[in-house]
């Protein structure tokens, strides 16, 4: 596949204030042992893509730290490879505010690189994309950018005033991109997936600013509707943006239902950082049902419709339910824990209580001891 | 720049395992799978890295391509170095002609050009077929400090099982006066772990005298070691007393699996500060239904399971599904167990199927264990006996 991949890190990062206090929307953990990067590389990766800059604002140790060289994509390469692109500025320049900033502070990224086409993704967005597929249909189309958008109830997605919402003729070409329009029922949701040639982004980048605009959507996007060729492609598949704290808890747990996995992991194989954990061990007293455990925990008490992640410790006695776990949480003798995610290393001293419920989860942050 | 490297290691894994039957008919002892996330080799290798170690030269011969395959470049063990790093030595044709490696010794002495271009001053040898965890670095100081000529790490072994073992007999200092291969009646409990440092330069004299000699099997325990003692080199054991064993048998394969589990294991692979790196499968984390039951097992990634597994290791992909019991057994990795089938006291090799309703193994008083090659698949309701040992098609 004759393109590079852009993926921004940070954009949704106030979706979900809670997990990107320490971290980037990327870097959210995920499932056990993914972050939610993993999806966006993946994806890249399995299409063919094998070269990828990585737009970074800022929290970014913690997804520096997890995409390291890129070796575990595949993406430890001499040419491409993974690149990361920290903020671009001069001295008198804050940081970047949107997606046309961080854009323009890529530019020297893409003018050194030779691939032909960009793909560029977010990374607050679980599913499994072919991008070789849609890029085939997009020269088919001789289309300029190929905007892929899913279908989804209004009513199911939060905050549909910033979002984007695309019309399209019987060909696939998109008639009117508009924000926050008057609309119920099903609409089409742009992913901020998108796909054009690099030149022409480059061009679009350097117009736009040359102009004063600073808005990808609103200003890139919506005024060359009727200028340039934008087709939109419907992804078909799972798919889901994580836009609050309650929508990671949903959509997580959705993953014990077999079908939901089989649509993302059977299909492709996903990639993470690799740890070497040891196997997980069972102790004789374990009582698990429905759930979704990593490597490299030890599990002596009960744990229900809830995803352990790796190296999490369930003492004695202690009963999970409903919850996310984080890697390295550690519960005692006789805790109970009901509808609790708990970020990354809690600890969770013995008869601890902990209760909520499934539609407001409690969210404990990292490193806090209970 | 002329580099020198302290100590590098050879890590024999050419050994057929014959006694593994069908778990080795197509792969190499030390790639066997272990403890549902390794393959044997892995311990000897993470030792290495943890040990500060970072060159390693791995001897191959029999049935290499899984095993050649599984090393790579050596990256999880971070064995991809510039200088150094882990290599694979097969036999290879010179001029003289070709030969495969005869004993343990010839085949160090047919890569002695290898070591020789590390210019190492101590060769740490080490075979590919035992589990344990051990700091090599510890060996090396004591080799180091005692000036020895060649360092034998040993292990205190019950006096009941010591004729089995190659026993060292030794001083107050631990220096080695004999060697007895499997004597009939041990005169100490002390035995051989087949982990040798050498001087590099008494390691380059012997083993080329050893190759001139009529009649030496060019083998180290046999020949090389005694040969060396009774030349009056300094010959020191150093003790080791960690868990180890050698996984060279079906009984002492599945027996050190179980060790894995427990509420204190016997042999604990989750300490931080010991890592045992391997090739991570590419897989979800694993799914247990509301219909399955769990209880004293050892369980990796992508399992699927929906009945019953006690006291069993199960590597990654393995599915169970419901009704299925699994009770004392060794899955390997892609192992599919089908509804009400049962499977006891077995090991069962890469992407086996036991298909519903079918009977694997049971429980014995006298533990028979029944083994199932990769690939094979056990048909609709039939049974393996107890004890059977079946080919399998991988």
């Amino acid at each position: 596949m004759n393109a590079l991949g852009l993926v921004f890190s940070n954009i949704h990062d106030n979706n979900v204030p809670e997990l990107t206090q320490e971290r980037t929307m990327g870097s959210i953990p995920f499932l056990g042992r993914y972050r939610l990067i993993d999806f966006a590389l993946s994806n890249l990766v399995n299409s063919g893509v094998a070269k990828v800059g990585l737009i970074t604002k800022s929290n970014y140790q913690s997804l520096m730290d997890h995409v390291g060289s890129g070796k575990d994509w595949d993406l430890a390469r001499r040419r491409g490879g993974l690149h990361i692109l920290p903020p671009f500025g001069l001295k008198d320049n804050v940081l970047y505010s949107t997606r046309l900033e961080a854009l323009r502070g890529a530019k020297n990224f893409l003018a050194r690189s030779d691939e032909e086409y960009v793909v560029m993704t977010d990374c607050d967005n679980v599913c499994v994309m072919n991008f070789d597929k849609i890029l085939t249909e997009h020269k088919a189309k001789n289309a300029d950018i190929t905007l892929v958008y899913v279908k989804k109830d209004a009513n199911d997605v939060k905050d549909v005033l910033s979002k984007m919402i695309v019309s399209t003729a019987d060909n696939g070409r998109v008639t009117d991109i508009s924000f926050a329009p008057r609309v119920q029922g099903e609409i089409n949701l742009y992913t901020n997936v998108c796909i054009l040639k690099r030149t022409l982004l480059q061009t679009l980048i350097a117009d736009a600013f040359s102009h004063g605009y600073n808005h990808f959507g609103k200003d890139v996007l919506v005024r060359n509707v009727n200028s340039l060729r934008i087709f939109a492609h419907e992804h078909k598949g799972y798919f889901v943006a994580l836009n609050s704290l309650q929508s990671y808890y949903k959509e997580s747990l959705k993953f014990l239902d077999k079908s939901v996995r089989d649509e993302i992991f059977k299909k492709v194989d996903v990639y993470t950082k690799v740890k070497d954990s040891a196997p997980t061990r069972y102790g004789a007293s374990a009582v698990v049902k429905n759930s979704l455990i990593a490597d490299g925990c030890v599990i002596e008490g009960t744990v229900e419709n809830s995803i352990i992640f790796r190296g999490v410790k369930i003492g004695r006695g202690t009963v999970v339910k409903n919850s996310i776990l984080m890697q390295g949480t550690i519960t005692g003798e006789n805790v109970s824990l009901n509808s609790i995610v708990a970020d990354k290393n809690v600890v969770i001293k013995d008869r601890r209580v902990l209760s909520a419920c499934e539609s407001l989860p409690f969210y404990i942050s990292k490193n806090i001891i209970v | 720049m002329i580099y020198k490297k302290k100590c590098m290691a050879m890590l024999l894994a050419g050994g057929q395992g014959s006694r593994l039957y069908a778990l080795t008919s197509k792969i190499a002892k030390p790639a066997v799978s272990f403890g549902g996330k390794y393959r044997i080799i892995d311990f000897p290798l993470s030792n290495c890295v943890n040990s500060g170690i970072d060159t390693v030269g791995v001897l191959t011969q029999y049935q290499p391509l899984l095993l050649n395959e599984y090393i790579g470049n050596g990256q999880p063990w971070d064995l991809d170095r510039n200088f150094g790093g882990v290599h694979i030595l097969s036999p290879y044709q010179a001029k003289e002609g070709s030969e495969w490696f005869k004993g343990t010794a010839n085949a160090i002495y047919q890569n002695l050009y290898f070591i020789k271009r590390y210019n190492p001053e101590h060769v740490l040898i080490l075979s590919g077929d035992h589990i344990y965890k051990m700091d090599y670095s510890k060996m090396l100081q004591r080799h180091i400090e005692t000036n020895a000529d060649c360092t034998i790490a040993a292990l205190k072994v019950p006096m009941s099982e010591a004729s089995r073992f190659g026993i060292l007999n030794v001083n107050e200092n631990g220096e080695i006066y004999e060697f007895e291969e499997k004597p009939k009646k041990p005169k100490s409990d002390l035995a051989s772990m087949g982990i040798y440092i050498f001087k590099a330069e008494k390691l380059y004299k012997y083993l080329e005298e050893d190759e001139k000699l009529e009649g030496s099997r060019n083998d180290f325990g046999g020949d090389v070691l005694p040969r060396m003692l009774s030349l009056g080199e300094k010959m020191m054991s150093y003790e080791f007393s960690g868990y180890w064993k050698d996984v060279g048998t079906i009984s002492s394969l599945y027996d050190a699996n179980m060790d894995l589990l427990g509420d204190t294991p016997n042999f604990q692979v989750d300490e931080k500060s010991w890592i045992i790196r391997s090739r991570n499968p590419i897989a979800p984390p694993h799914y247990v239904s509301d219909k399955a039951r769990v209880v004293n097992s050892a369980i990796v990634s992508g399992c699927e399971i929906a009945g019953t597994v006690e006291n069993s290791v199960l590597s990654h992909h393995v599915e169970i599904e419901e009704g299925a019991i699994v009770k004392n057994s060794i899955l390997f990795a892609g192992v599919k167990i089908c509804k009400n089938a049962v499977v006891e006291n077995a090991i069962i090799a890469e992407y086996a199927v036991v298909e519903e309703g079918a009977t694997v193994g049971a429980i014995t008083d006298d533990k028979k264990i029944t083994v199932l090659g990769g690939g094979y698949t056990v048909k609709k309701g039939s049974k393996i006996e107890a004890g059977e040992i079946v080919e399998g098609t991988l």
